[in-house]
């Protein structure tokens, strides 16, 4: 797949959005990436119900309705999302008819290919991705039998699995692969889940059944060789050390943030932030713009409001870069007739 | 006021402790390494410490959101508890806390 716009957004939480916003004000299309499977980022993925207090004017808000109502501020500036995925590349492009003084390229990790003339890195804390328990050598069996994720069922048919949890990820996989695999354990360090009553209520009936084997342990280590695993080494203090022989293990212990592929596009990194300055939040590279918690400058404080504020003052910037021939007029959205037609307010 | 921190390299350190503030604050205030991605809305078990024998009954207990939210942490123990859920007062001067691995940055 391959999209042409002004404006690649990384990362659709709050100031992301927002910033479809600002730059919708000055003509600017956006395309946004991100990994979750909607918009809001850490208000959607980390807090949804947790009250804020420092949005102004909302004394309080919610991560999910502050979302939702942004959502509803930038809908007349239609921008496109790419969810699900995650940027892993970005290219200079040479000049060109399209993009006169070049531009960018960015690529996710589901080959969907991006061109624009402006990129705004509005990632936050970074990529949202699976915990990954402390195992020595456990990087050698990813992607081979170890897995953080199911994206297909029928790769399962016929495993040996042992699946590691006790949320809600892991009880609906024991629920939904354990029909198709030749053995299905369950491993977490208590006997207790915090998964919905209903699906814990139809794993114990699995285990009482012997479907589904039951291990309240912690995992210690894995056996196997060349990737393909043999045995998850699990312990407790009943039990001491034992072995679990499976092929197949599927952690989820949910999800963390990690800088990731934003960290290596080539502009300045510092200690997992990306320095800007503070009259266009521009990265070292021109044209590279960082906003919200992933960037750094002098007094930077990671609220919400402060990258609001980063986004207005980089599309000032980003307009100029966008469109080199046009004047750049400041405008209020309470008396500019062409803002309110940008709105769809017009009277 | 102090509360003592040995963090995931073995090391302690006496950290002057304000009546009020969330342990993990405490921790994050004064530099000590720690993820506390969700900051401290007890959503992310990555501030998870083990908390010194002596002190475990002299602390609140635990809300049953902490408690959930613990069984999200692989290396939980007996003594764990979210130092985000634990408010400092006057008479936790003294406590003792050892953070966990869940706890490192970078991961």
């Amino acid at each position: 797949m391959k999209a042409e716009t002004d404006v690649c957004i990384i990362g659709a939480g709050p100031v992301g959005l927002f910033a479809v916003f600002e730059l919708g004000l000055l003509d600017m299309k956006c395309h946004l990436i991100d990994i979750l499977d909607r918009p809001g980022g850490q208000c959607a993925e980390l807090y949804p119900e947790k009250p804020i207090y420092d949005i102004p004017a909302w004394p309080v808000i919610s991560g999910q309705e502050l979302t939702d109502r942004l959502m509803e501020q930038i809908a007349p500036f239609n921008a496109t999302f790419h969810f699900d995925q995650m940027a892993i590349r970005l290219e200079k492009l040479e000049e060109s008819e399209r993009f006169p003084q070049g531009g960018w390229r960015v690529v996710t990790d589901q080959d969907m290919t991006i061109d624009c003339k402006v990129v705004v890195i509005a990632a936050g804390g970074g990529s949202f991705t699976p915990k990954k328990p402390a195992l020595e050598g456990i990087e050698a069996y990813e992607g081979k039998s170890v897995f953080y994720s199911v994206r297909e069922m029928e790769k399962f048919r016929g495993k040996n699995l042992l699946i590691a949890g006790g949320g809600d990820s892991a009880l609906d996989w024991t629920l939904n692969l354990q029909p198709l695999a030749a053995s299905t354990a369950l491993i977490h360090h208590r006997d207790g889940f915090r998964a919905a009553p209903d699906s814990v209520n139809k794993m114990e009936e699995m285990v009482a059944s012997g479907k589904v084997t039951k291990h309240i342990a912690k995992l210690k280590g894995l056996k196997g060789e060349n990737g393909q695993l043999e045995a998850v080494i699990a312990t407790s203090k009943e039990t001491g050390d034992f072995e679990i022989p499976c092929d197949t293990l599927l952690p989820f212990y949910g999800l963390t943030m990690k800088l990731g592929p934003v960290g290596g596009f080539g502009y300045e990194v510092k200690d997992g932030l990306i320095p800007v300055d503070t009259e266009k939040f521009e990265t070292s590279i021109p044209g590279i713009f960082a906003i919200g918690d992933i960037n750094w400058y002098p007094g930077k404080l990671k609220l919400i409001l402060s990258g609001f504020h980063e986004g207005a003052l980089m599309a000032q910037q980003a307009f100029r870069i966008c469109f080199p021939d046009r004047r750049l007029r400041f405008q209020y959205t309470t008396s500019s007739t062409d803002l309110h037609n940008k709105l769809g307010v017009a009277a | 006021m102090k509360v003592f921190v040995t963090d995931l390299d073995g090391k302690e350190h006496a950290l002057e402790a304000e009546v009020g503030w969330r342990v993990m604050e405490i921790i994050r205030d004064w530099g000590v390494p720690i993820k506390a991605e969700c900051g401290g809305a007890c959503e992310c078990a990555t501030c998870h410490v083990f908390v010194d024998v002596d002190w475990l009954d002299r602390l609140p207990p635990k809300s049953e959101e902490e408690e959930d939210k613990l069984g999200d942490a692989p290396s939980e123990e007996d003594n764990s508890r979210l130092s985000c859920q634990i408010i400092f007062q006057p008479d936790l001067d003294g406590l003792r806390v050892t953070l966990a691995p869940e706890t490192r940055p970078e991961d």
